[in-house]
């Protein structure tokens, strides 16, 4: 029971990261059906820059809750530029490509962000310094830390934020509008090129945040950290129901658990023939059985083809 | 027993997409050897029908009865299979292959090489790719654009791609042709053509299905027409009865054709 | 999509290939049989390359996750002839096993995802690539079937009666390497898939493929059962995947999944992609390019920096990766057709844009 209940913890954790990054990819698919492959990588470089700023300001004496307020805004930051140029670089002029042209374009930028992380942080593991005093909380025999807490809460108040600004302002309605017909929405004033940067830049930001969870969760990084965790966020983004927001996040947080769970006990479902390192294989196989059920998603409706 | 001089029936076929009612059940019979027009506003639901029929949109309620049979059509080239080809509203072709080889591709359905075939071009597959090249060019004759034959698809003019695509149609042996507004954007002359090429269709024994905006062009071509509004059927009946028709008058054609 | 190889080229050029094909061995030896073996894996990536280029070039699906179908062939491969398990089938059998396995597993992960849109089953093939590793890596217990990292060593080379292809040997007066023999075996391979695709190129089922990367809801009207002949051109790489797969194994005379990251898939993928999507010539290029490059790049780029630099700044890997990675951004962006489109690809890019 408590193994369940600890699971269970764990699971909500990831799935909070999982969610804030699958609401990058559920934006950018929302409104112009690309799967921004290279959304992965941006997380990964939000995770890397975080951790430089604060081995600086660690350096320098920067009391530890500061340096971690500054490395994740300067994380954000640099992601939301990031974020920007790939749009503006790689993805935007080719608009009007077939499908498959921005799909390569998008795995190219992917490997390119990829070895310049490379050359820049090295190709070793790099271990995170402990910002937090970890605290062990303990609840119906299973434990959790101040750490994890802190990450549920913020994704928490991220997705609330991100809620707000698409139901509540100007270009969140703007973005609504794109994502339900770009054309009408530009004949309406909508400037689309503005809606589709702002997608990137908030799921770039977004990613960056997460990246820094991610970072001060398992405390380490690694230059390819950023493919699973995008191969991942994007099964939930498809489990919740592609360019649906809240599906985004109730399938982050459902894929989260779905993978403790799994992976808590796979040894027993399996009887040991299978261990705890395939916890990696749950988010193919349910991306596989929701493809095949209900390739909608869990939130999202059944679209035909158009003639 | 159903009526052999029927081809089509469709059966208070309903289509609606979230709360909005694209077709309420709409009914109607199409006869073997008719040029059946369907016209409407915009909206009336008449590219939704042409969906509903070829299989590209499932109807909620309401069914088809194609050649005597019962129209499983849940996927489009199962519609096909059975002999209804159609054509789009805005054209689709394959635009980088040449206008032969999109008419070769119409002669898929009624071929079977496989990929062995494919790959040691045996006798049977080289007298079968024989055949489909001679049809593909009768075809273009037919339609009369034989002499662009190996320009690509997107090349062609918008009246040229249009016939091509109703080329392609053809090379699938229908029994009903769909031809989803083939004049929309056509001039005079070029509209005056395609009559000339549906009605030579219908000479050579292919029902057909027209969609069209063109008020003139319908009444002048069809031997039936039906009027959808507000994805209701509102009359059916030959041209000069429709045209008289006050619900149609009302809903569509208003003072200008009277 | 009427260039076809032998129609456009005189028997004088067929003359000239040939005695090129037939000299390469023998000029690479020279330099050792290393390079032969780099001539080897330029082939082996034209076969691979034009295995996927009938599912990307011809019918337009994006298979992200190729080289696990070469995995699995490798593999086969691999436990049916080495001395890990004791079994020592002849390659012809393990061939045709290795390629039908290939194919199921292209079956059970087409079936679901090609009635889809094409970027789920590239998120897909992507996702089974990587499924496929960790099984590779972690099946060594409880009962090891993989040999784990370390993968499996001593394959049996592939053997004809008494002629086998690992051993140095004469034939016609002239002595053959190892490598000089999987060469010609390679060749061989080659000109078949070669063949193949030109066949199917222009073919029935070739033409549904290109109706179907052009519009698939128009290929459906056509009567086109858009999703078996996808899940056939799909099946099919697959299936050619798992052969060089095997011819993979059988010349190295070791796997380990080291040798099928997502990499792997990708370069195969840049191949293609690069050389000219759908046109042969295009693709064999691309796949002899991104072979030569990297070697280049050892070759030339690490002395280069040491004299610039004074130390190595880039590892060859990652500059390669990073070049790769550039190609397929530029490439897109300035030559989306690839590098050699076939002819009427080439009018249509010197025409302005519609």
């Amino acid at each position: 029971m408590d193994t369940l209940l600890q699971q269970l913890i764990n699971g909500i954790t990831l799935g909070a990261v999982y969610a804030l990054v699958a609401l990058g990819y559920t934006m950018v698919y929302g409104i112009i059906g690309l799967i921004n492959f290279a959304h992965g990588e941006v997380v990964m470089i939000g995770t890397m820059v975080a951790f430089t700023v604060i081995v600086y300001l660690a350096a320098a004496g920067v009391p530890p809750i500061a340096a971690l307020t500054i490395a994740l805004l300067v994380s954000v930051v640099v992601c939301m530029i990031l974020g920007w140029a790939l749009e503006r670089v790689a993805y935007r002029p080719l608009r009007h490509a077939p499908r498959l042209t921005p799909l390569i374009t998008a795995i190219g930028m992917s490997i390119v962000l990829q070895n310049v992380s490379m050359i820049i942080w090295g190709r070793n593991y790099i271990t995170f310094p402990p910002m937090i005093d970890k605290r062990i909380y303990e609840i119906g025999g299973a434990t959790f830390t101040n750490v994890q807490v802190a990450i549920v809460t913020m994704a928490a108040l991220m997705m609330v934020g991100l809620i707000f600004l698409v139901h509540r302002t100007k270009i969140g309605m703007a973005m609504r509008a794109t994502a339900q017909n770009p054309h009408v929405a530009s004949l309406m004033g909508v400037n689309i090129d503005q809606v589709i940067a702002m997608a990137f830049i908030i799921g770039s930001a977004l990613g960056a945040v997460a990246g820094g969870m991610v970072g001060s969760y398992y405390e380490i990084a690694h230059y390819q950290m950023g493919f699973m965790l995008g191969l991942k966020a994007f099964t939930a983004a498809v489990l919740g129901g592609i360019g649906n927001l809240a599906g985004a996040m109730a399938g982050g947080i459902l894929l989260g658990v779905i993978e403790a769970l799994g992976a808590g006990y796979i040894g027993d479902l399996t009887g040991n023939f299978l261990g705890s390192h395939y916890q990696d294989i749950f988010a193919f196989i349910v991306l596989i059985i929701v493809l095949m059920f209900r390739p909608s998603g869990l939130f999202g409706e059944r679209t035909g083809d158009r003639a | 027993m159903s009526d052999p001089n029927v081809l089509l029936e469709a059966h208070a076929v309903a289509k609606h997409f979230g709360g909005v009612k694209a077709l309420h059940d709409v009914s109607l019979t199409i006869r073997r050897g008719d040029i059946y027009g369907l016209i409407g506003p915009n909206g009336a639901g008449k590219t939704t029908f042409f969906n509903c029929l070829t299989g590209l949109y499932r109807n909620e309620s309401g069914h088809f009865v194609f050649d005597g049979a019962r129209l499983a059509a849940d996927a489009p080239h199962k519609a096909a299979a059975v002999g209804i080809a159609r054509t789009f509203q805005n054209i689709r072709l394959f635009g980088n292959m040449t206008a032969i080889e999109n008419v070769m591709v119409g002669r898929h359905l009624r071929t079977r090489a496989n990929v062995f075939g494919a790959i040691f071009r045996n006798r049977a597959t080289r007298n079968e790719e024989a055949a489909i090249l001679r049809r593909a060019e009768e075809l273009l004759h037919y339609v009369g654009i034989h002499e662009r034959a190996h320009d690509y698809a997107k090349h062609l003019s918008y009246g040229d791609q249009r016939r091509l695509e109703i080329a392609r149609a053809l090379a699938t042996e229908p029994k009903l042709l769909a031809l989803d507004e083939p004049a929309a954007g056509m001039n005079g002359t070029e509209t005056e053509a395609l009559r000339l090429l549906v009605e030579g269709i219908s000479r050579d024994g292919v029902t057909v299905l027209l969609i069209e905006h063109d008020v003139k062009l319908v009444m002048g071509l069809c031997t039936r027409v039906a009027v959808l509004d507000y994805g209701e059927k509102i009359c059916e009946d030959v041209p000069a009865m429709v045209q008289r028709d006050p619900r149609v008058i009302e809903a569509y054609l208003g003072g200008s054709v009277a | 999509m009427n260039l076809r190889f032998g129609k456009s080229m005189p028997w004088l050029g067929v003359v000239l290939v040939a005695v090129v094909l037939l000299a390469v061995p023998f000029v690479a030896a020279l330099g050792g049989q290393a390079w032969v073996r780099i001539a080897n894996f330029a082939i082996l990536y034209i076969f691979l390359a034009l295995g996927l280029n009938i599912v990307v070039g011809y019918a337009g699906l994006l298979d992200l996750g190729y080289v696990a179908f070469y995995a699995v062939g490798a593999y086969t491969y691999a436990l049916l002839a080495s001395p890990h398990f004791g079994i020592h089938l002849p390659f012809w059998m393990i061939l045709p096993i290795g390629a039908a396995l290939a194919c199921f597993f292209g079956v059970i992960l087409g079936a679901p995802t090609l009635k889809l849109r094409g970027d789920y089953l590239a998120i897909v093939t992507l996702g089974f690539g990587e499924i496929i590793r960790i099984f590779m890596n972690n099946l060594n217990a409880p009962i090891n079937v993989t040999n784990g990292a370390q993968g499996i060593t001593l394959i049996d080379p592939i053997r004809f009666g008494d002629f086998s292809f690992a051993q140095t040997g004469h034939l016609f007066g002239f002595t053959i390497s190892g490598p000089q023999k999987y060469y010609f075996l390679l060749v061989a391979l080659a000109i078949v898939v070669i063949v193949i695709n030109i066949r199917l190129q222009d073919s029935r089922v070739g033409r549904a493929w290109q109706a179907i990367r052009e519009d698939e809801v128009a290929a459906k009207a056509c009567g086109i059962n858009t999703r078996n002949v996808k899940l056939l051109a799909f099946a099919m790489g697959a299936s050619f995947g798992g052969i060089a797969g095997g011819v993979f194994a059988a010349m190295q005379g070791f796997v380990s999944p080291e040798s099928f990251s997502l990499m792997e898939s990708i370069t195969i993928l840049a191949m293609v992609v690069l050389g000219g999507m759908g046109h042969i010539p295009g693709v064999i290029l691309g796949a002899v390019l991104l072979t030569a490059l990297p070697e280049a790049l050892r070759y030339g780029i690490e002395p280069l920096q040491r004299m610039i630099f004074g130390r190595m700044f880039l590892d060859p890997e990652s500059l390669r990766m990073l070049v790769f990675g550039l190609a397929l951004v530029l490439v897109m962006r300035f030559r989306p057709a690839g590098l050699w489109p076939s002819s009427q690809r080439r009018r249509e890019l010197a025409e302005p844009a519609d």
